[in-house]
């Protein structure tokens, strides 16, 4: 077996589990992909086959619901994934100063992954702590307030 | 230092006629005199609506109307009112003159607008974690309390406080729960609806943080209510705290039997999942929300039917905001006429609201219906951190922008959509003059492109099309007809679009062309963004 295929067999075995573990009824899809997403960082297209003959559902239905939402992903992202919030209410307090601070610091364009799969840059909708706005989500962590000269430092915490 | 008072001077122009201005300068020389000029703003306002007893001088935050005044009459008032704390009761205006704008302040109960917390009561003040303290503030009192009453009579008391829906449509909520009850069925739903999305907002969130057993409390005297055994609550995935902390609650409520079969030995039933969403602002509307559950894709049903009889799994579904749901227990222990006291006789209760933007403090309040726009900046916001107030976003990307001009508008359903705004979800995004208007309707329709569901056409094509525009027009490659396009576009979406999403997109491009046409325009005309926030080229 290659290592791909290696890799491939583990993956087909930790989606039973949580299929196992959630439930295959059309109501758990979202549950299950949102499960997979935490996991793998994205759904794969094998991913995709196996979900599929566990729920007993077309692929296509499955494609269709995991490209609707934001938190699922069906492309590979990088290791640390960067949401910067573009809502009004940030906006207008100095997010469009540190947004371009960001991009500037990572080289990237909102959608992309830096060449080193170290991050991924994506905008987001309103995170509902905006009371602290500007604000960037890196993985799980808040960054609150930001200014355009706090970026290279936040962004130095990641490896 | 910051302003304790406030005083507003009418200047219609009736109230110019008789020496409005006078007055306003009077104000400032006395002011200077009793040394109070930092303490103390003043300012003319154009529209406080007209009166006999113009000109008309209103102080807050006691909320006194005095009028009609002369320029003779300010050092008395400013002595006696400001300097040494007591109102000139002979010189208030007569309420029988008041008419407009001005006629509900001088109704309104209690002089200080302090915060006045129904919803947040508990929140930071007891432990979200612990039960026992949540049944030590009463908690879980009113569901006894409604046990004992029929059916009916629950519903009654929930449609005589007059509550209306907090989600932003403001429907009545007690009529939501009789359409549920009279509908037959062998089983019901409730849902809390807590995918708060509308940027800005995160009042639900609070709640649930802060109170998670008011919320299935009030969820059980719904369902007891109405007659369904079974609940969801749709929280938005990104709040994971508030998740954890409602899936706690639900822990140890079925514990100690609040949730489960034949609570309190009656014949109540009834259990509650939580259902984390994935990401989509379109699944606060409560048909995308029920599809989302269902495990498919958050595109919103046509309406009729709607879910009060064809809801979850086609079942009769009760579908409440989160805030609507926190009025609940209060309204069931208090009853009827204590609600009706707080607030507006058209809106009772309260409203909390999250202030945001160019302000010096920003967070959450709770408050009565009816406060207005200017005292929420001046007495909660602690005035503008810089610059001065130029217009503020209500209720996240589906509200309204309301000009300075509109801010002694109360704060409530009625006197918002007579003025042809909307109150929308709660959040108040206080923009100083920095912010271009164009600038700002472009970021709020931007957030409708991304989160259109493309379903249907008017709202998929136009919010793209409409986003497009104003980004021609920030880079100086606006034309003329571009607005006539962008108002045509505005109604069409309203017009022809299936859901709220789609229906709400164009408020921003009508307000903007409504109240800054001006600005707009000097984008087109001269290539130039009067605030120097657009780019202006590519």
């Amino acid at each position: 077996m290659t290592s791909d295929g290696i890799k491939e067999a583990e993956e087909v075995n930790s989606i039973r589990k949580i299929v196992a573990n959630i439930g295959s009824t059309r109501a758990d899809l979202i549950p299950v992909l949102q499960a997979i997403t935490n996991k793998f960082g994205y759904i794969s297209q094998p991913a995709i086959k196996e979900l599929s003959d566990l729920m007993n559902l077309p692929t296509k239905e499955i494609m269709s619901v995991a490209t609707f939402y934001r938190m699922l992903s069906t492309q590979p992202r990088g290791k640390h994934v960067i949401q910067f919030c573009e809502s009004a209410p940030c906006h207008v307090v100095g997010g469009r100063e540190v947004f371009i601070a960001l991009k500037d610091a990572l080289n990237l364009e909102p959608g992309q992954t830096s060449p080193d799969n170290k991050w991924t840059l994506i905008t987001t909708s309103c995170l509902g702590v905006c009371g602290i706005g500007p604000v960037i989500l890196i993985d799980t962590d808040l960054y609150g307030n930001v200014t355009p000269d706090q970026v290279k430092n936040i962004l130095s915490r990641y490896d | 230092m910051t302003v304790r008072s406030m005083i507003l001077v009418s200047n219609d122009p009736e109230s110019r006629n008789r020496g409005s201005e006078k007055i306003f300068t009077e104000f400032q020389r006395q002011l200077t005199q009793y040394d109070l000029a930092d303490e103390v703003s003043i300012t003319l306002a154009t529209d406080l609506g007209s009166s006999y007893a113009s000109p008309l001088v209103i102080i807050y935050p006691e909320a006194v109307i005095y009028g009609p005044v002369t320029p003779e009459d300010v050092p008395h008032i400013v002595e006696e009112h400001l300097y040494k704390g007591r109102i000139v009761d002979e010189k208030r205006a007569p309420s029988h003159e008041l008419s407009g704008k001005v006629a509900w302040l001088s109704a309104r109960q209690g002089t200080l607008p302090a915060e006045n917390r129904v919803v947040l009561k508990n929140v930071g003040i007891i432990d979200p974690e612990n039960i026992e303290d949540y049944i030590a503030h009463e908690g879980y009192q009113a569901l006894g309390m409604a046990l004992e009453m029929s059916q009916d009579e629950v519903i009654d008391l929930i449609k005589a406080s007059g509550l209306q829906g907090r989600g932003g449509a403001g429907f009545p909520a007690g009529l939501k729960w009789g359409f549920v009850k009279s509908t037959i069925s062998d089983k019901k739903y409730i849902i809390c609806n807590a995918d708060e999305s509308e940027p800005g907002t995160f009042k639900d969130r609070v709640v649930l943080e802060g109170d998670p057993h008011a919320i299935i409390e009030a969820m059980l005297i719904s369902a007891y209510a109405v007659g369904a055994d079974e609940g969801y609550i749709y929280i938005r995935g990104e709040y994971q705290l508030a998740i954890e902390r409602m899936e706690a609650a639900i822990k140890q409520a079925e514990q100690y039997g609040f949730l489960g079969e034949n609570i309190f030995g009656s014949d109540l039933n009834f259990k509650i999942h939580v259902h984390a969403g994935a990401g989509a602002y379109i699944c606060g509307e409560e048909t995308a929300l029920i599809e989302s559950i269902e495990g498919k894709r958050g595109e919103p049903r046509n309406r009729p039917p709607y879910p009060t009889t064809f809801g979850l799994w086609g079942k009769p579904t009760l579908i409440n905001n989160v805030e609507t749901f926190a009025n609940i227990p209060p309204i069931v222990r208090n009853g009827a006429d204590w609600y009706r006291s707080l607030g507006t006789p058209s809106s009772p209760g309260t409203k909390v609201y999250t202030i945001l933007g160019n302000v010096n403090v920003t967070g959450l309040i709770e408050v009565p219906m009816g406060i207005t726009l200017r005292e929420v900046i001046s007495i909660y916001a602690k005035g503008m951190k810089n610059g001065s107030f130029k217009m503020a976003q209500t209720g996240g990307s589906s509200g309204s922008i309301i000009p300075a001009s509109l801010q002694d508008t109360p704060m409530d359903f009625e006197s918002y959509n007579k003025t042809g705004v909307s109150l929308g979800s709660g959040a108040l995004l206080i923009c100083n003059d920095e912010v271009c208007i164009v600038d700002l309707a472009k970021v709020l329709i931007n957030f409708f492109r991304v989160e259109s569901c493309g379903k249907c056409t008017p709202c998929r094509i136009g919010t793209k099309r409409a986003y497009d525009l104003l980004v021609g027009i920030t880079k100086g490659q606006g034309k003329l007809e571009d607005l006539d396009e962008l108002q045509n576009l505005s109604r069409e979406m309203l017009e022809l679009s299936n859901c709220g999403l789609g229906q709400t997109a164009g408020t921003p491009i009508r307000d903007m062309l409504n109240y800054f046409r001006a600005e707009v325009e000097a984008h087109i005309r001269l290539g130039v963004c009067p605030v120097g926030v657009c780019q202006m080229h590519d």
